[in-house]
């Protein structure tokens, strides 16, 4: 292996740049801006949190008592925008920042000077967009959806538009980067049928990404232009039509909650086969399976819409395409499963994150199998069962598989070992906490509570009362992830190994644990045997 | 009328765990049941699998991993099983639809409105005649809305009807219909996006401007069946719900003969005052 150039520490040109500003502003070095990533979407995920905790605390029992009606929507409104621009989406980005040039054998991202711009474009639109709560008139208010006409009743949507458009470009660039990345800069020998599943999860999201957000891009911009400029795209009374907004929303908005799963996907991948010490099952079928999910989301997107009165031959259709992803995404639990069997399992955090993730994702899976059917989704539609699938795909799915990536990789990325009892504390408090906060809102929504409501009937409190009891327990969890975190980078006195986890394959562990500023300046030797997935043909 | 009773399941109960069957011929509930049975089956079968790994296959137990890391065969029948099991599932599925979009052979025709926040019920078409004005909004009735606004300090348990607690789920005038009968509902939208929601329909249908809807119940027993409105529409969307009382046909006629007659009373006296020339000099 070529780690003669990776241990060099002399060579100056190994070290990151002295000054702060310099360092951290002016960043093109792929680890640094991966770090500024995560730190600002575990900032957002904190953020979106409190704003779940005001939803949660007015829901603790039925009658008003803490905030206004409208302060409730734009709280429900923020808390999703927060955490699936925010908080979900640049984690992602960030993992891909650090570890897809590591994972590849690559020097650096193909675009570092835009790789910085995607990333400092964040904190302005996030701005942006957290400063529509302190103007008069509030914050959007209308739901993540911003479904016309309600959302034009905001004063804010101008604000949010902006705030939009700038993520938009932000994730365009980032895709645009991820792809020229994997595309271009791979070292000799890793054929891409030899590219870890999280490598290929991304950048077959990548072209998600760039499919995607212009056409949400294009859907709120109709939404100005409809506010302040008299145009009547979605103005019934000028001829216009409510729902063809949902259609185009929902063009991006099916593929946006993969573009939100596929990463969690590979991360997976990746862990599992690690702590079960067995390549994973099926490389091939799992490659597949991540492209056919992503190619039938543009076919399915109408599922979110089947109580607009849909002719019957669409809900048919669109019925049919959704149930059609329950077979790959099948495949991909059953090749979990298969990889775990036969293997030789420990269970540090990462793992325990993962299986935890195998589980839950699939509960979620199975309430959207029940979702897909449109003739019960005339009754679970826009009820808590709704909203309970969702969370179960994409707290315990894909928020989970970013806190078992942090814990993956946090030792390569910081150098020391985090603390693996606190480690362990943390998730066991989670993945309880999550199941009190979300599986009773299955009740819920069956028994006929509406989503998006401030104040229920008395029916109701006791299930709720238990969620935001969860949800305050959940909550309360995650500071001990910050906590964790925290002491492993700056206070961990144990000495993380190159290759940090006994069973770990693949390019990111031959480099240095803290991986030095620059790796792979000269690519590396691959030998099959040292990648995950270096044998794939038998 | 005995209005609870027998249907009090219909609403939504104290710590209710599952959909209901509801009060109407056409329900969602068997469907329900069926994806909900197939869900656990396979969730037992793959967790099971997987406990059992976690069991045996841990290093601690000094298990030693395998080498293998493919089957084409064992690949081949989870694709194949879980497509049988869809096929399946949209077969019953699809009956499901089909019969929901068979609005045909209605015997009444009722318009609902969504405003912000409240809702609109015309009485359209009865028995194949028109009905000569018959409507009337439906909003939150008073205690609730007292009890509901911020810090009110007043007990939403306190409020019930005929000992069901009707908080927030009752109105101060409900939209009467007859039992027995096949209605078609067009639901429109006033000003934004609404959804008509009752579940002991069994379903929901969006209240959009622009755009005429129709769904079709037909519900088996009297009773008060009580629902919200399910697509956020405002500050409000939580406070304007829905109350449908439904009566037997001779109650039903003789009440729709009521309105009627009020109608025109009132249609003659605003007439009357329209034009003020025709009405006697004082």
């Amino acid at each position: 292996m070529a780690n003669a150039a990776t241990h060099d520490h002399h060579d100056h040109a190994h070290h990151a740049p002295q000054g702060f500003f310099q360092r951290w502003v002016m960043s093109t070095n792929h680890k640094d801006i991966g770090t500024l990533y995560l730190i600002f979407s575990l900032t957002m995920f904190f953020i979106g949190g409190a704003f779940a905790m005001v939803i949660r605390a007015e829901l603790f029992k039925p009658g008003m008592q803490l905030v206004q009606p409208y302060f409730f929507n734009e709280m429900t409104t923020m808390h999703a925008l927060v955490m699936i621009f925010g908080a979900i989406m640049p984690s992602f980005v960030g993992l891909a920042n650090w570890m897809i040039p590591l994972m590849v054998g690559a020097p650096d991202m193909a675009l570092p000077r835009m790789n910085n711009l995607s990333f400092w474009i964040m904190p302005f639109a996030f701005t942006l967009l957290l400063g529509t709560l302190f103007m008069p008139g509030g914050g959007p208010a209308g739901g993540w959806t911003m479904y016309p006409p309600l959302s034009l009743q905001g004063e804010s949507i101008a604000y949010v538009v902006f705030a939009v458009h700038l993520m938009g470009i932000s994730s365009i660039m980032g895709a645009i980067n991820i792809i020229a990345t994997i595309l271009n800069m791979r070292a000799p020998g890793m054929d891409l049928l030899k590219m870890p599943v999280f490598v290929w999860s991304w950048l077959i999201t990548a072209f998600l990404l760039i499919a995607v957000m212009p056409v949400l891009a294009g859907a709120v911009t109709m939404l100005l232009t409809d506010k302040y400029f008299h145009t009547n795209f979605f103005n019934a009374a000028g001829g216009g039509d409510p729902v063809l907004y949902q259609h185009i929303f929902w063009f991006f908005g099916h593929p946006e909650v993969y573009i939100m799963i596929l990463p969690a996907f590979g991360i997976i991948s990746e862990i599992i086969p690690t702590f079960a010490r067995k390549p994973i099952f099926g490389y091939r079928a799992m490659v597949f399976a991540i492209a056919s999910i992503a190619f039938l989301s543009f076919i399915v997107w109408a599922h979110h819409m089947f109580a607009v009165g849909l002719p019957m031959g669409a809900e048919i259709f669109f019925m049919y395409a959704t149930m059609l992803i329950a077979v790959p995404t099948g495949v991909k639990v059953f090749n979990w499963v298969s990889t775990m069997w036969g293997g030789s399992m420990t269970f540090e955090t990462p793992m325990l994150f993962s299986i935890a993730f195998v589980i839950l994702f699939t509960i979620g899976g199975f309430s959207g199998l029940m979702l897909a059917l449109a003739p019960a989704d005339f009754q679970y539609h826009d009820t808590y069962f709704v909203v309970a699938h969702f969370h179960y795909v994409l707290v315990t799915g894909a928020a989970f598989s970013i806190m078992a990536a942090a814990y993956y990789w946090l030792p390569k990325w910081s150098g020391h070992m985090y603390n693996e009892t606190w480690g362990k504390i943390h998730f066991w408090s989670s993945v309880i906490s999550v199941n009190v906060l979300f599986f009773p809102q299955h009740f819920l929504g069956l028994a006929g509570m509406p989503r998006r409501i401030p104040d229920y009937n008395v029916a109701f409190a006791n299930f709720n009362m238990i969620s935001s009891i969860g949800g305050f327990w959940f909550g309360a969890s995650q500071l001990i992830f910050l906590g964790v975190v925290v002491h492993c980078v700056f206070f961990s006195k144990k000495k993380a190994a190159d290759r940090s986890w006994e069973g770990a394959k693949g390019l990111e562990w031959t480099v240095p644990s803290p991986a030095p500023h620059h790796t792979f300046d000269v690519p590396p030797v691959i030998h099959d045997d040292e990648l995950a997935h270096g044998n794939t043909d038998h | 009328m005995a209005l609870s009773g027998g249907v009090a399941m219909a609403n939504p109960e104290p710590d209710q765990l599952n959909m209901t069957k509801g009060a109407a011929e056409w329900s969602p509930y068997g469907m329900h049941m069926v994806a909900l049975w197939v869900c656990v089956v396979i969730g037992i079968v793959v967790f099971g699998a997987m406990f059992v790994a976690m069991f045996r296959f841990r290093k601690s137990r000094g298990a030693v991993a395998e080498k293998w890391s493919h089957s084409t065969k064992l690949e081949i029948v989870w694709t194949v099983i879980p497509v049988i099991i869809l096929i399946f599932l949209a077969k019953l599925a699809t009956g499901g639809l089909t019969s929901f979009a068979d609005t045909t052979g209605s015997e009444m025709t009722i318009k609902v409105t969504g405003y912000q926040w409240k809702w609109r019920y015309d009485y359209v078409e009865y028995k194949g005649k028109p009905v000569d004005r018959v409507g009337f909004m439906s909003k939150l009735e008073e205690s609730s809305d007292r009890t509901r606004q911020l810090k009110s300090n007043l007990d939403p348990d306190k409020i019930q009807v005929d000992g069901y607690k009707t908080y927030l789920l009752d109105v101060d005038k409900p939209l009467v219909v007859p039992v027995g009968t096949k209605i078609r509902f067009i639901i429109v939208g006033g000003d934004v996006i609404h959804s008509w929601w009752v579940p002991a329909l069994g379903w929901k249908m969006d209240a959009i401007p622009g755009i005429a809807n129709s769904a079709w119940t037909k519900l088996k027993e009297p009773g008060v069946y009580r629902g919200q409105c399910a697509e956020l529409c405002g500050q409000d969307h939580g406070f304007m719900p829905i109350v449908v009382k439904a009566v037997p046909k001779a109650e039903f006629d003789q009440w729709l003969a009521t309105q009627q007659d009020e109608a025109k009373v009132q249609q003659a006296a605003q007439t009357a005052q329209a034009n003020p020339a025709t009405a006697p000099q004082g």
